[in-house]
């Protein structure tokens, strides 16, 4: 876990890499979004979450809870509704997030469009024609499963159109397999945590996940502490402690926090 | 109009039905009138006088279903079709107009002014009328005339088996009326015995009374219907279908079975109402694509968009994926494409496209083309989902004045403009909101105090952090009775252990989970 960050950057690679990647793109400049946690973005390529490519959430639990799932997509998702226009698609088989719930995050529930599937084929259907609908700010999917040739339709339509795509996988009974890897440019396990200080002391706070950066295209691997953050009024990734053993790291409100 | 029983041999064949505890027949066919058989007779007589006689029982409901489905096939000839509701009368349905003689049988009528051009005139459309009912394992009798009655009466009483179909010239129902009797003016049975009686034998008979002597005399009845024949009263058809003003048809070639060859169909269909669209300055609102098989099926595919749309491009994307849907049976002869609801829908809108949707309304003028395009682009992906999904799958959510959180939340269609009403903000509220509340066991160590833990759906939970309770009281101002009863809800967002965060609340003593926060 550790590798990331000992490993010396040599430049001639790291020039080699970008233009690798302008090729693959057709001469256009990666399109990335910092997250607004720049130790989470130093770690990403090109220093943010890449647009226009998949993007994969799973909650660490197998079991159904994934109010910790969608609250760190929608953590990915805020910065891309802040900076851009269009309606976000929000596709489920059970519609079931609460837009009292978005506008108590100080999300704007109107961006919201809502489509409910009958099944994974159907959610993957819906996001794919979403994706070339160059007019939405993002498309979010909840599926269960996902067939790898699935997962790269849906790369592929979201570079095309330059959408960003979520998918946010919702397990409705627990994996018995072992995940094919995935083809999506990030993905991330999600895992809650005690709730960051709050005014009284039995209070929940903010919320704070321990996000596992599983795959990620270009990037090694690793593990961050986050938090919400709503005291700017906007929402980001807040805090983010790089890798290295939870445990011998201090609580997130401590000094080693890195300002958001 | 008769049906062939398609019994393979030539016995004699009747309908029967219960007339006052006993069997009697309803309906014969030729080979039983040939040998005597009535409609009216008991079934006995008819056994006694033809011993083979087969029998089935008469079904009018489905009789009059049958028959309801052929006047829809007949709209491959023209859109007005309907049932004709004097013969429908008479026999009941087609079952009723098994033989019978004149007069009897059911029918169907068709408006086809300005339609006989398509099928290379009159007596070429009549003659295809009754082919291809024949085809279809029915005896049909057709007249093409000025009037309805004079059509009617034709059709009844001036064909035989040998020149099943014939075309009254225009001006010409007076004298195509004058030698047929009374009966052929859908008068009731007992006024035709009458005027029978009288020797009133020929409808000239009756032309030649004075006219105003014929009510008081007859009754009203006949002398409307005898007006209504000559055309001198107007007499309009209440066609099955509404009359779609915007339609496209193409008759094909050969018969088409498969997706492809339909999709190909439709561009065409597609092009050519959008053309008529533009023409009214319209756009669609709804759409409906009927096929006409060659077994005589249609199909129908109705489709509604979101916002009035005359792109070719985009109403071809809607019914994409419906198309192997249609069963295609033996082959698809004709194909057409309507619009029955459309909206105005100029160029300039189709440019700007209206102010709404989110942030796309406070977009600078410079920007408006894009927003437009934008809309447009936004409209049509909500049709397709809509399309796949169903109506009313693709939704925002509005808020809407209610102190209870499922209430607090409205579904609103997706394009709907946006409601200027805030959400309340400042009250803990869950990410995701189960659809019912679930009832989860919970301890709480004092009456008002959150609980200490808790379990839902078999995984217990400690409770680390808590913070509320946040009462939240019934509406009892409202009617609704289960509402203005229910207790009132103590909510409390708790924190487990592991720092997940639940929304629960107390209501009479018994605990529920309501959301789930992020």
């Amino acid at each position: 876990m550790t590798a990331g960050r000992e490993r010396p950057v040599k430049p001639g690679l790291e020039a080699l890499r970008a233009r690798i990647g302008r090729l693959e793109r057709g001469g256009a400049a990666p399109r990335v979004l910092p997250l607004g946690a720049p130790a989470l973005d130093a770690r990403l390529p090109g220093g943010g979450l890449a647009l226009g490519a998949l993007h994969e959430v799973e909650g660490a639990r197998a079991e159904w809870d994934d109010g910790v799932a969608a609250g760190f997509c929608l953590a990915l998702v805020a910065p891309l509704a802040a900076a851009l226009d269009g309606p976000l698609l929000w596709i489920a088989r059970r519609p079931d997030l609460y837009g009292g719930g978005l506008a108590a995050l100080g999300l704007d529930p109107a961006r919201f469009v809502f489509v409910r599937a009958d099944g994974d084929r159907d959610v993957l259907w819906a996001m794919e024609e979403g994706l070339r609908c160059a007019a939405l700010g993002a498309v979010v999917g909840e599926v269960g499963e996902l067939a790898p040739t699935a997962g790269r339709r849906l790369q592929l339509a979201a570079e095309a159109s330059g959408v960003t795509a979520f998918l946010l996988r919702r397990r409705f009974a627990p994996a018995r397999l072992a995940e094919p890897p995935g083809v999506a440019s990030t993905r991330w396990r999600v895992a809650p945590l005690p709730s960051g200080p709050a005014p009284l002391e039995d209070l929940p706070g903010r919320p704070r996940w321990r996000v596992e950066l599983r795959r990620c295209r270009g990037a090694a691997p690793g593990d961050f502490l986050v938090e919400w953050n709503d005291a700017s009024g906007g929402i980001a990734l807040a805090a983010a402690l790089r890798d290295g053993p939870l445990a011998a790291q201090p609580a997130a409100g401590g000094g080693a926090r890195l300002a958001g | 109009m008769t049906r062939d029983p398609m019994t393979p041999d030539e016995r004699p064949f009747a309908l029967v039905h219960d007339v006052g505890g006993r069997l009697g027949l309803a309906a014969v066919d030729a080979a039983a009138e040939a040998a005597g058989l009535q409609p009216g007779l008991p079934l006995a007589d008819g056994r006694a006088l033809a011993p083979n006689l087969a029998t089935a029982a008469l079904r009018p409901a489905e009789d009059a279903r049958a028959l309801a489905r052929l006047a829809a096939w007949c709209s491959r000839y023209t859109p007005w079709s309907a049932v004709d509701p004097a013969a429908g009368g008479l026999g009941g349905g087609l079952g009723g107009g098994l033989g019978g003689g004149p007069g009897a049988g059911a029918g169907i009528l068709l408006d086809v002014t300005g339609c006989a051009g398509l099928f290379g005139g009159e007596a070429a459309l009549l003659g295809d009328l009754v082919t291809r009912l024949g085809r279809l394992g029915f005896t049909a009798r057709a007249a093409l005339a000025d009037t309805i009655g004079a059509a009617w009466a034709v059709a009844r009483f001036a064909t035989d088996a040998g020149t099943p179909w014939r075309v009254v010239p225009p001006e010409g129902a007076r004298a195509a009326l004058a030698p047929l009797p009374p009966a052929a003016l859908r008068l009731p049975p007992a006024a035709a015995e009458l005027l029978e009686r009288l020797g009133l034998r020929r409808i000239d008979a009756l032309a030649g009374l004075p006219p105003e002597t014929l009510e008081p005399r007859f009754g009203p009845e006949l002398a409307g219907r005898l007006r209504q024949a000559w055309g001198e009263a107007p007499e309009v058809l209440s066609p099955l279908v509404p009359v779609p003003p915007l339609l496209a048809r193409r008759v094909l070639a050969e018969p088409i079975v498969t997706a492809e060859a339909l999709a190909c169909g439709l561009d065409a269909l597609a092009v050519e109402l959008c053309r008529h669209l533009e023409a009214v300055q319209r756009g669609a609102r709804r759409l409906e694509l009927t096929v006409y098989r060659v077994d005589g099926g249609l199909r129908r595919l109705a489709l509604g968009t979101s916002r009035p749309s005359r792109d070719p491009e985009h109403l071809k994307r809607l019914f994409a994926g419906q198309l192997e849907r249609i069963d295609p049976g033996f082959g698809i002869e004709v194909m057409t494409l309507a619009a029955p609801l459309s909206e105005r829908l100029t160029a300039l809108q189709l440019v700007l496209g209206p102010a709404g949707m989110g942030r796309g309304a406070d977009r600078g003028a410079g920007r408006g083309r894009r927003a437009g395009d934008d809309l447009a682009g936004l409209a049509g992906l909500v049709d397709r989902l809509e399309a796949r999904l169903g109506p009313g799958r693709v939704f925002r959510q509005d808020p809407f004045e209610s102190h209870l959180p499922e209430r607090a939340a409205r579904r609103v269609p997706a394009l709907a403009p946006g409601d200027p009403a805030p959400w309340r903000r400042g009250r803990p509220r869950p990410l995701r909101l189960l659809g019912p509340p679930e009832a989860i066991e919970a301890v709480a160590l004092l009456p008002d105090h959150p609980p200490a833990r808790f379990r839902w759906r078999r995984v217990r939970h400690r409770v680390v952090r808590a913070e509320g309770p946040e009462r939240i009281a019934p509406e009892w101002w409202l009617d609704d009775p289960d509402r203005a009863g229910a207790p009132a809800r103590d909510y409390f967002r708790v924190e487990d252990e592991a720092g997940r965060r639940y929304w629960l609340y107390r209501a009479g003593g018994r605990w529920f989970l309501h959301g789930l926060f992020g």
